[in-house]
C-alpha cells in the first residue's frame, strides 16, 4: 500500500490540474495547471523507475549495492522537464501577447474565433 | 559507403540542419534564405523518395543511432532492443513522401508569400523544425521518441500559427491549440510510461511482441487513441483545428495538414502495430469509426455555413479526416477475421490510405490557393470576393482541380479513394456509406459556393488592380497540382505502387515486430 503512495499523489495532482484547466477563468492559472499536470507526469515516470532499496544507476558510484533504480525513466523525465520548460515559456509569452491584444486574461472574454 | 542505409537518419538530419543554419545564414540576405528554404526542402523530398524506393525494394529499414552498426537493433545477449531506433516500413515511407511533398510546396509558396514580413529567419527555422517533428513522428520506432517529436512539432506549430502576432485572432488560435496539445501530450506520456512500467521497453516493435491483453494495456490504449485522435482533429475535440489552420500563414497551413496526418499515422501505428491482434474486441474500432462518422458529418455541416475562406477549408479538414478514420477503422474491425479482411477490410484500408495521400495534396493546394487569393486581394471573407477568374487564371485553374478532387467528382483522385471507402464500408453497415455519401454531397455544395462567389461573377471595381501571384507561389501550387493530377490520371499505378505496399505494411504486425526483434526468434 505505502509503495503505491506516489501513484496516488500522481493521480491527485493530475486530476487537480485537469479540473483547474476546466474550472479556472484566468489564463495564468491555467498555465499553472498545465505545469502541475506536467510535474505529475514527471513524478509518475520517476516513481515507475524506483526500486525499494535501490542505489544510483551508475556503475562506479553504486558502491556495495547491487540493486539499482531504473535509469531509463530518469532519462525520460529529464527530457520531459526540458520540453515542459520550453512549453511553459512559450505559453507565458502567448499569454503576454493575449493580454496586450485583449487587455484581459479572462478566458470568457477572449472569444473572437467562434462558429 | 552505402548511402541507402543512412537515409532514415538523413531524412531527419537535413531539416534539422536547415533549422539551425537559418539563423546563421539569413542575415546574408533574401536570396540566401530563400535558397536555403527551397533547397533543403527539396533535398528532404528527394531523400524521402529515395527512402520509399529503398524500402519498396529492400523491405523495412531499421536504423540504430549510435550503435556499432546501424542495422544492429538487438546486440548479442540482449532480449530487448536498446538505443534509439528508427523503423521505416512502407507505411512510414509513404507518409514521409506525403509530408515532404506538402513541405516542399509550402516552402516554395512561402518564399514570395512571406516576403513583406520581418523575422523571416525565425520563420524558416520554425518551418524546418515543424518538418523535422512531422518526419520524426513518421519514422521513429520508439514510443518515447514519438512523444519528443510530437512536442517538437507542436512547439514549432504554435510558434508558426502565432507568427502574425499582431493579429489577436492568431494569438488566440495558437493559445487554444497549445492548451489542447499540451494536455494531450502529457496524457500520451503517461500511456508511454505505463507501457514501459509493464514491459520494460519503449520500442514499439518490442512492446508489440510482448503485449498481452490486460487492464493496464486497455487504459494505455484509451489514452493513446484519445490523445492522437485529438491531435489529428477528430470530432469531439476538433475546435482548435479550423482556428489554427485559418490563422496560420498559408504556407504553414499547408504543412500543418501534413502534420496532423502524422498524428493519424501514430494512431494507426498504435492500433495496428503496437496492439494489433490484442486490440481486445470491436470496441476501439467502433470508437474510431464513430469518431470518423461524427467528424465527417459535423465538420461538413459547420463548413457549409462559413464565409471566411480559410476557415471553411479548415472545417473541411475535420470532415476529410473522418473519411480516413472510417476506412482505417473498418480495416481494424476485421483485423482478426481473415475472411472479412480479404472481402472488404483490405479495400477499406487501401481507401483510407489513398485518401491520406489525396487529402494531403488537395487540401494543401486549397490552402495555398486561398492564401494566393488573400495575397492578391487582401480579403479573406467570401462576401467581399468575386470575379477573380479573369485576374488570376492560374490560381483559379488549380483551385478548381483541388475543389473537384475534394468533392469526389469523377475522375479525380478524391473520387477513387472515396469509392474504395464507400464500397468497403457498405459491407459492414449501409448506414456508414450513407453518411459518407451525404458528406461528399455537402462538400461539393460548399465548394461550388466558394468557387462561384470568389472566382466567378462580374468583376468588382475594387479588384481591377489585382494581378496573378508571383512565380514562386504558382510553383508551390503547381507541385501539388501535379501530385493531384498524377494520382488522378494513373490511379491504378498509384494504388499498386504506393498505396498497396503501405496498406500491406500496416496490417502486417508480425513483419513490423520481426524487423527489429529478428524474425522467428
Amino acid at each position: 500500500m505505502i509503495a503505491n503512495a506516489p501513484f496516488f499523489v500522481v493521480g491527485l495532482l493530475f486530476l487537480g490540474g485537469l479540473t483547474a484547466i476546466f474550472m479556472e477563468k484566468n489564463l495564468v492559472k491555467i498555465a499553472i495547471a498545465i505545469s502541475v499536470i506536467s510535474s505529475s507526469v514527471n513524478l509518475f515516470l520517476v516513481a515507475l523507475g524506483y526500486r525499494v532499496g535501490g542505489t544510483v544507476p551508475i556503475h562506479f558510484l553504486a558502491g556495495e549495492g547491487t540493486r539499482m533504480v531504473l535509469p531509463t525513466p530518469q532519462a525520460m523525465t529529464l527530457t520531459a522537464i526540458v520540453i515542459a520548460l520550453a512549453t511553459t515559456a512559450l505559453l507565458l509569452s502567448l499569454i503576454m501577447l493575449v493580454h496586450r491584444h485583449y487587455g484581459t486574461l479572462d478566458i470568457d472574454e477572449i472569444r473572437r474565433l467562434r462558429g | 559507403m552505402n548511402w541507402n542505409a543512412h537515409l532514415p537518419a538523413l531524412l531527419l538530419a537535413v531539416p534539422l540542419f536547415g533549422a539551425f543554419a537559418s539563423p546563421v545564414l539569413s542575415p546574408f540576405g533574401r536570396t540566401t534564405r530563400n535558397a536555403l528554404l527551397a533547397g533543403l526542402s527539396f533535398v528532404t523530398l528527394l531523400v524521402s523518395l529515395l527512402l520509399m524506393k529503398s524500402v519498396l525494394a529492400g523491405g523495412t529499414a531499421v536504423y540504430v543511432m549510435g550503435g556499432e552498426s546501424t542495422g544492429l537493433a538487438l546486440p548479442l545477449g540482449m532480449k530487448l532492443p536498446i538505443r534509439i531506433i528508427m523503423e521505416v516500413d512502407a507505411f512510414s515511407a509513404f507518409m514521409a513522401v506525403c509530408g515532404t511533398v506538402a513541405s516542399f510546396a509550402g516552402a516554395l509558396f512561402s518564399m514570395n508569400y512571406m516576403d513583406k514580413f520581418t523575422a523571416l529567419g525565425r520563420f524558416v527555422s520554425l518551418y524546418f523544425l515543424l518538418t523535422l517533428g512531422m518526419l520524426g513522428m513518421m519514422i521513429t520506432g520508439d514510443i518515447f521518441n514519438f512523444f519528443v517529436f510530437l512536442e517538437i512539432a507542436s512547439i514549432a506549430s504554435i510558434g508558426l500559427i502565432a507568427f502574425w502576432r499582431d493579429r489577436p485572432e492568431a494569438v488566440e488560435a495558437s493559445f487554444k491549440y497549445m492548451l489542447i496539445s499540451q494536455v494531450s501530450s502529457m496524457v500520451f506520456l503517461i500511456a508511454a510510461g505505463a507501457l514501459y512500467g509493464k514491459y520494460n521497453a519503449l520500442n514499439m516493435a518490442a512492446i508489440g511482441g510482448l503485449i498481452k491483453p490486460g487492464t493496464m494495456e486497455k487504459l494505455a490504449l484509451v489514452f493513446l487513441v484519445g490523445t492522437l485522435a485529438m491531435k489529428c482533429g477528430a470530432f469531439p475535440l476538433h475546435m482548435w483545428l479550423p482556428d489554427a489552420y485559418a490563422e496560420a500563414p498559408s504556407g504553414v497551413s499547408c504543412l500543418l495538414v501534413a502534420v496532423s496526418q502524422a498524428s493519424l499515422y501514430g494512431l494507426m501505428r498504435v492500433c495496428f502495430s503496437l496492439y494489433g491482434v490484442n486490440l481486445g474486441g470491436a470496441f476501439i474500432p467502433w470508437v474510431i469509426i464513430s469518431m470518423g462518422l461524427a467528424s465527417m458529418f459535423f465538420g461538413v455541416t459547420m463548413a457549409v455555413v462559413q464565409h471566411e475562406i480559410k476557415r471553411l477549408i479548415g472545417y473541411h479538414s475535420v470532415s476529410q479526416v473522418g473519411y480516413m478514420l472510417l476506412g482505417l477503422g473498418v480495416g481494424m474491425l476485421v483485423l482478426t477475421d481473415a475472411r472479412g479482411m480479404a472481402e472488404y477490410g483490405f479495400t477499406a484500408i487501401k481507401g483510407g490510405m489513398f485518401h491520406i495521400f489525396n487529402y494531403t495534396m488537395y487540401k494543401a493546394l486549397l490552402f495555398l490557393a486561398a492564401g494566393a487569393v488573400y495575397y492578391a486581394t487582401g480579403k479573406r471573407d467570401l462576401n467581399e470576393l468575386g470575379g477573380l477568374a479573369r485576374r488570376m487564371p492560374f490560381t483559379t485553374g488549380m483551385f478548381v482541380i483541388a475543389a473537384a478532387a475534394i468533392s469526389g467528382l469523377p475522375p479525380f483522385n478524391g473520387f477513387v479513394s472515396k469509392l474504395l471507402i464507400y464500397e468497403s464500408v457498405f459491407a459492414v453497415h449501409p448506414a456508414l456509406a450513407v453518411v459518407a455519401l451525404v458528406t461528399s454531397v455537402l462538400t461539393l455544395a460548399s465548394f461550388v459556393k466558394v468557387f462561384q462567389t470568389a472566382f466567378l461573377g462580374p468583376e468588382k471595381s475594387s479588384f481591377t488592380a489585382v494581378r496573378e501571384v508571383p512565380a514562386g507561389m504558382l510553383f508551390g501550387m503547381g507541385v501539388l497540382t501535379v501530385a493531384v493530377l498524377v494520382a488522378t490520371l494513373f490511379p491504378s499505378w498509384t494504388i499498386s505502387n504506393l498505396v498497396e505496399p503501405a496498406a500491406k505494411a500496416l496490417v502486417d504486425q508480425a513483419g513490423y515486430i520481426g524487423a527489429v526483434m529478428g524474425g522467428g526468434l
